[in-house]
């Protein structure tokens, strides 16, 4: 899953660049070079990159709650099984993504530190709750969806790592995707009670995730530099449109009814044109006020909390294996 | 109860797989650690594929036309067959990891055994969980080290769940009317000859894990004829849920 990666500024001091360093870090990334983690690169490259990449990991490991909510109440065991798997891959995803972030110079604790903090930033579309099963098959249709949209670009970032974690992410998204659609079709074959479980949330979830693809392009405020470094190959705009365009005929032939009364196709720019979205409810979640911001965070904390000692005495394990490792040949002289 | 021996056999082997996989999966997304929420996603998956299969098997020999979904969601709490080790609730990382080696402990030898069983579906499906086994035990036997010769504290939690699991041990190695007419006739495993394993696997992991093996006392039993604890019934009310509200619907 994708966040709303370059929304937040970073205001600390970046060390002075070397002008020609730069322009032949620039020259590179214009020749589609992929960057490696040892190469140069200019300090707000590499930190603009270490925040998405960390934004995008913790938005994977986060997004297992609202998923994981429904786990154990799977309406079969098909279901069960899949959304599992599903849950699990969000996992590995966050794993992988927090590993190519450490590429870059910041340990996986340190990313987690500034997750439990508060300092670093997941995606808002998992401050939504997920109240009924339908919820599910709209995450994977819908946030999956938007999700898709914005990391197949991503698998040509010019950071190399962060593109190569992004064609297998990618991969298993687009099945998850898959899976979602279908849990939809289920629901909008099946009884009248199951319809309206799907168009119910449709409607809670659709201005969510169109908020996912960021501030309208004239309010965002790095998509020019993130574009010159190939981090980003599309607007926030265009990327939504991309979306809308592909989504709407697929909700149209569920027999759904988008909850936008100015959904109208554009027979002559040939996109389906869309409704004001409400930005004060957008920066307002992203603000920490969402329904389930608390709530996820303390999940979070929780989960770090409780089961410290296991952490620890995992730790003291192997400190003592060690120990007894190095004590052994001293033993047999 | 005038279900075959052969049917309620396999359902305790479902029903047993089911609830623990259930209870597994209630970890994913809560883990110590993103590694052990994968491994509990894959533990959980190996289980509920295990009772998946198991309960398309019963469906067959039953006849009625119910399928795997029909026993799992639209049977209660009396009618479930697995042992009571397996309901006991998730406690705390150690607690889970404890229960895990005690069935896994078990259930690798079984499953080992079953494969060999003259019911070729039930050997097909035990050949394939006997690998599963196999990677719940080292990983339940590795953690279980780990934190019984971690700290003070995790010794103490470790100690502490392994006290408390302990009396629903003995029901595993139980056998009755059910079963006995199937061992005779090669479809099903007698447990208690593998109660020598168990006890070995056991003593070497408690034994490096500087845990002490509890005395066996009153051991509680039951399951398997449908007398559980308090525990079962939540489960299924989670589990059931949307079968028993939307009756009928197809998902």
């Amino acid at each position: 899953m994708y966040t709303q990666a370059l929304n937040t500024q970073d205001s600390a001091p970046v060390a002075k660049s070397d002008p020609q360093a730069d322009s032949r870090f620039q020259a590179r990334v214009d020749a589609e070079e992929k960057i490696e983690p040892n190469d140069a690169m200019p300090e707000a490259y590499r930190r603009t990159l270490t925040r998405q990449i960390a934004q995008h990991a913790h938005s994977e490991i986060v997004g297992m709650l609202p998923e994981g909510n429904w786990i154990t109440r799977a309406p079969s065991l098909k279901r069960k099984a899949a959304l599992l798997a599903k849950v699990q891959d969000e996992g590995g995803h966050g794993a992988y993504l927090y590993a190519a972030a450490e590429t870059l110079g910041t340990s996986r604790e340190q990313m987690e530190e500034q997750l439990l903090s508060g300092a670093a930033k997941y995606s808002s579309i998992f401050n939504y709750p997920t109240l009924t099963w339908a919820d599910i098959g709209i995450v994977g249709w819908l946030v999956d969806g938007a999700a898709i949209m914005n990391q197949i670009p991503l698998c040509r970032c010019s950071y190399g790592p962060y593109a190569r974690a992004m064609v297998r992410v990618c991969k298993e998204e687009s099945f998850h995707q898959r899976q979602g659609y279908e849990i939809m079709i289920a629901l909008c074959k099946g009884t009248p009670a199951q319809k309206q479980m799907a168009q119910e949330a449709l409607n809670r979830w659709w201005w969510p995730v169109l908020m996912m693809f960021g501030p309208p392009d004239k309010d965002s405020l790095h998509t020019e530099s993130a574009m010159r470094w190939k981090i980003k190959r599309f607007t926030n705009d265009e990327l939504r449109q991309k979306f809308v365009d592909a989504t709407v005929p697929q909700g149209h032939f569920l027999g759904l009814t988008f909850p936008d009364p100015a959904l109208k196709f554009d027979t002559t720019t040939q996109h389906w044109n869309y409704g004001e979205i409400d930005w004060a409810e957008f920066k307002r979640v992203v603000a920490g006020d969402g329904p389930c911001n608390r709530q996820r965070m303390k999940q979070m904390r929780a989960k770090h909390t409780d089961n410290a000692w296991v952490r620890e005495a995992a730790n003291a394990y192997a400190n003592k294996r060690r120990q007894r490792a190095a004590a052994m040949p001293i033993a047999a002289e | 109860m005038t279900d075959t021996p052969l049917l309620q056999y396999t359902l305790r082997l479902a029903d047993t797989a089911l609830v623990l996989g259930h209870r597994l999966s209630e970890w994913v997304g809560h883990s110590p650690v993103i590694e052990e929420d994968l491994a509990f996603g894959n533990m959980g998956l190996d289980l509920i594929g295990q009772a998946r299969s198991l309960y398309s098997y019963a469906g067959e020999i039953e006849g009625k036309g119910r399928d795997e979904d029909a026993l799992a969601y639209l049977r209660d709490a009396p009618e479930y067959r697995n042992i009571l080790l397996v309901e006991q609730p998730n406690g705390d990382f150690a607690a889970t990891m404890v229960r895990q080696l005690l069935y896994a402990a078990f259930a690798h030898p079984y499953f080992e055994a079953l494969a060999r069983s003259k019911d070729a579906t039930l050997a097909a499906i035990a050949a394939k969980a006997v690998k599963e086994m196999a990677y719940h035990l080292r990983h339940s036997a590795e953690w279980s080290i780990r934190l019984g010769d971690g700290t003070e504290e995790s010794h103490q939690r470790t100690q502490a769940s392994l006290d408390e699991l302990w009396p629903y041990t003995a029901e595993t190695f139980e056998t009755d009317q059910v079963e006995r007419a199937l061992i005779e006739a090669g479809v099903a495993i007698d447990p208690a000859s593998l109660r020598a394993t168990w006890d070995k696997t056991l003593d070497h992991v408690l034994s490096e894990a500087t845990l002490e093996r509890p005395h066996d006392g009153y051991m509680q039993s039951g399951g398997r004829i449908g007398h559980h604890s308090e525990h079962l019934g939540h489960i299924l009310s989670e589990l059931q849920f949307l079968q028993r509200a939307y009756p009928g619907a197809t998902w």
